[in-house]
């Protein structure tokens, strides 16, 4: 059983747990995940890692309640635990090889850019950062960002909270002002992703991202998470998370997404309450 | 003494149009009237030649002796002296490949002497006695065992019955490997497979559970803190057919599916697991995977379910008894059909184009090569597809240590006396370093590392 040391709502439906884990984080590095299952009858649900600890063996991770088992991870608090956890998965982020940086994140993925931001930081290369949210409710780490970067830009869909507009629409404003960047790191759900590649390949700026696909292991068991990359199949478990996102096919991506949405739907209702009646 | 041919006794089953629509095990055993009956039909041949067909050298007319004498104390000792987990091995050896091919009574004699339901018999009568084994005395010394499938529990089994402190490191949630993952409960029940991993902890095995070796923890630290190391990481990648249309929904390998419904229990309808419950199934491959496969569809409520294979029957890997039951459950085989791409609107898939074979030369394998028929096509319609044509060793562990030497397939490997890998006191065994084969030789591969591990370290 893994505890949960620390709980602490970062926005809307969403938590930050610190968990002990102290094998994970003994080998763990920002951009990996983790596979967690909330108790013995859970699913297999994976979740980036945006912190570590190793001196106190923990690892940080931001779970958005959506589903039927992320409402349940959402019901337990400081003290209790999950039945599993397990990683770090995947590999690391590796943005040693540039500069000039600006990272992207869309919801919930901002807790995958923000472990960047503070590396960067500390490597003396602060980042420029867009936070983006839906609405005002759902913006996170925002001191944060702001204190670990050169610029952070602050937008929301329906402008409740600092510029209204979608994230492309503030990476085409940087870039049109005449902003320089060696890389554009963006990570959030998948129609964002697709919308921010779609842009930066017509400024031909190398864009990256965290590919969040369906798997059951994490290990390269079961190719759930398979994607098209430049043409070939590739894991996002093992050969990612993270891909250069201007040879993804997204539309594929997607598709994939939302195979089990109908079912996972049907579990939702059932957290809140709902009947179940049995796999359709 | 003139030799009987009384015929071969059959072990009950369920009927077939009930058991398509169940979980349950499908073959339930030999009581214990019919399995004296079927032990008095061993001829005990002096060279016992069953004892050449078995991987691991089971003394098979000595433990069907003690059937015989009605001694199933003595029958299981002299079992387990040899294997580890008789009721596992009972129910998935291919025993009319192994042992029943080589007993003197063949067809003639009314066909040979059940081995594999004896051994289920006797190893479920050892599994049902209560006795604790006896934790022996600790010898000092230290191994890891990397996977809890065949391979990785019998090495650990063996070494804790000789003192050592083994700690066995397993990936999933779950201990058991491919015993938990793959086969599914029709075939194998899990309480079973429970119960053989609980002999193993009764020895004083520890498992540590969600512990990925080469991201977890690596195995360089694993050699530093334990006195050996075995790897028994099986063959868990799946391979595809790389063929167009392979990535659209619907498509699953048949490790994924055989994970959402047996590990993580998508067959209980309960059960907060999706998977796609398809309607028009085509399952790709024959050997057993694709026999669970194409069994496990049938059971979650499929109306149609082919199983499509480019070379012809007698070339079909699986166990004659999985290909038999298959059919009896309604499983349509397409043989020499060959998928050429998989169809599919709006990302869904519809159905797959098969090209039509036809057996050439002998290839490589002495097989036949199934050579494509120019321009002969058929479309088999379907909502889901599930690719079993075999898997590989996993790369996580080798990409993280060099010094561990592997063949281009992926594959360990070892010294094949010793099991020993390229690094000292590293040892493999099983899926890792054969590439997919049998749980039986996973778990012979397992006792001669041990073996060697004892040899080496209690010299």
């Amino acid at each position: 059983m893994y505890k949960i040391v620390k709980k602490r709502s970062l926005a809307e439906n969403v938590n930050e747990y610190v968990i002990e884990a102290p094998k994970v984080a003994k080998h763990a590095k920002a951009g990996q995940f983790v596979i967690l299952r909330v108790d013995a009858e859970g699913e297999r649900i994976p979740f980036t890692i945006c912190d570590y600890d190793r001196q106190a063996g923990t690892i940080t991770v931001l779970v958005q309640a959506v589903g039927y088992s992320t409402m349940k991870l959402a019901e337990l608090n400081e003290g209790d635990c999950v039945a599993d956890f397990v990683g770090p998965l995947g590999n690391a982020t590796d943005l040693d090889e540039y500069n000039k940086i600006l990272l992207v994140g869309g919801g919930i993925g901002n807790a995958v850019t923000f472990p960047q931001a503070k590396a960067l930081f500390e490597a003396g290369k602060a980042a420029d950062a867009i936070i983006g949210a839906r609405t005002k409710s759902l913006i996170m780490y925002e001191d944060e960002f702001r204190k670990n970067t050169a610029n952070t830009y602050v937008v929301t869909d329906d402008g409740t909270y600092g510029e209204k507009g979608f994230v492309t629409d503030k990476i085409a404003s940087l870039l049109d002002e005449g902003k320089k960047y060696d890389v554009i790191f963006a990570v959030g759900p998948m129609p964002m992703m697709r919308a921010v590649c779609n842009l930066t390949k017509n400024y031909g700026i190398k864009t990256i991202v965290s590919m969040n696909s369906i798997m059951v292991d994490g290990t390269g068991m079961c190719g759930g998470c398979r994607l098209t990359v430049g043409g070939e199949t590739k894991y996002a478990c093992v050969d990612g998370p993270e891909f250069d996102g201007h040879l993804i096919d997204f539309d594929e991506a997607i598709s994939r997404s939302k195979f089990y949405r109908e079912k996972e739907q049907e579990c939702r209702l059932l957290a809140m309450g709902g009947q179940k009646d049995g796999n359709k | 003494m003139a030799i009987n041919n009384t015929p071969r006794n059959k072990m009950t089953e369920q009927a077939p149009d009930v058991r398509n629509k169940n979980f349950k095990e499908v073959c339930l055993g030999f009581d214990a009237e019919t399995a004296k009956a079927e032990a008095d039909r061993c001829l005990n041949c002096k060279n016992a030649p069953c004892r050449k067909g078995c991987p691991v050298g089971v003394n098979i007319p000595a433990f069907i002796n003690g059937i015989k004498e009605g001694d199933l104390d003595k029958a299981a000792a002299l079992l387990k002296g040899d294997n580890n987990l008789p009721s596992i091995c009972g129910r998935v050896c291919p025993q009319e490949k192994q042992c029943e091919s080589f007993c003197i009574r063949q067809a003639k004699l009314g066909g040979s002497v059940a081995i594999g339901g004896l051994e289920r018999f006797v190893g479920d009568y050892a599994l049902k006695q209560t006795a604790k084994a006896q934790k022996p005395e600790p010898n000092g010394k230290r191994v890891a065992v990397v996977g809890s499938g065949p391979a990785g529990l019998s090495c650990a089994g063996e070494l804790a019955r000789a003192g050592f402190d083994v700690t066995v490191y397993e990936a999933f949630h779950k201990a058991g490997g491919v015993l938990v993952y793959g086969i599914p409960e029709f075939r194998l029940p899990k309480d079973l497979v429970q119960a053989e991993i609980d002999k193993v902890k009764e020895l004083g095995v520890k498992i540590e559970l969600n512990t990925v070796v080469g991201k977890t923890i690596m195995l360089c630290e694993l050699t530093e803190e334990f006195d050996a190391v075995f790897i028994g990481t099986g063959a868990g990648l799946p391979a595809f057919l790389k063929i167009k249309g392979e990535n659209l929904n619907g498509v699953y390998s048949a490790n994924e599916y055989l994970t959402r419904v047996n590990l993580m229990k998508a067959y209980d309808k309960n059960s907060i697991t999706p998977v796609q419950v398809g309607k028009k199934v085509v399952v790709v491959g024959a050997g057993n995977v694709a026999m669970d496969a194409s069994r496990t569809a049938l059971r979650m409520g499929a109306e149609e379910v082919y199983l499509v294979y480019r070379r012809d029957r007698s070339e079909m890997p699986a166990r004659a008894e999985e290909i038999h039951h298959a059919e009896e459950e309604g499983v349509i085989f397409k043989l020499l059909t060959n998928p050429v791409e998989i169809e599919g609107e709006d990302s869904k898939v519809v159905s797959v184009k098969c090209q039509n074979m036809q057996l050439g030369e002998p290839d490589a394998s002495g097989r036949r090569r199934p050579v494509p028929i120019e321009g002969s096509y058929i479309d088999i319609p379907c909502d889901q597809v599930i690719i079993a044509v075999g898997t590989s060793p996993n790369p996580l562990l080798r990409k993280s240590c060099d010094q561990l030497e592997t063949t281009p397939k992926g594959t360990i490997i070892v010294n094949s006396e010793t099991g020993e890998t390229s690094i000292e006191n590293v040892y493999a065994g099983g899926d890792a370093v054969t590439g997919a084969a049998t749980v039986i030789l996973a778990m012979g591969a397992g006792k001669l590392a041990a073996k060697s591990i004892k040899e080496r370290l209690l010299k």
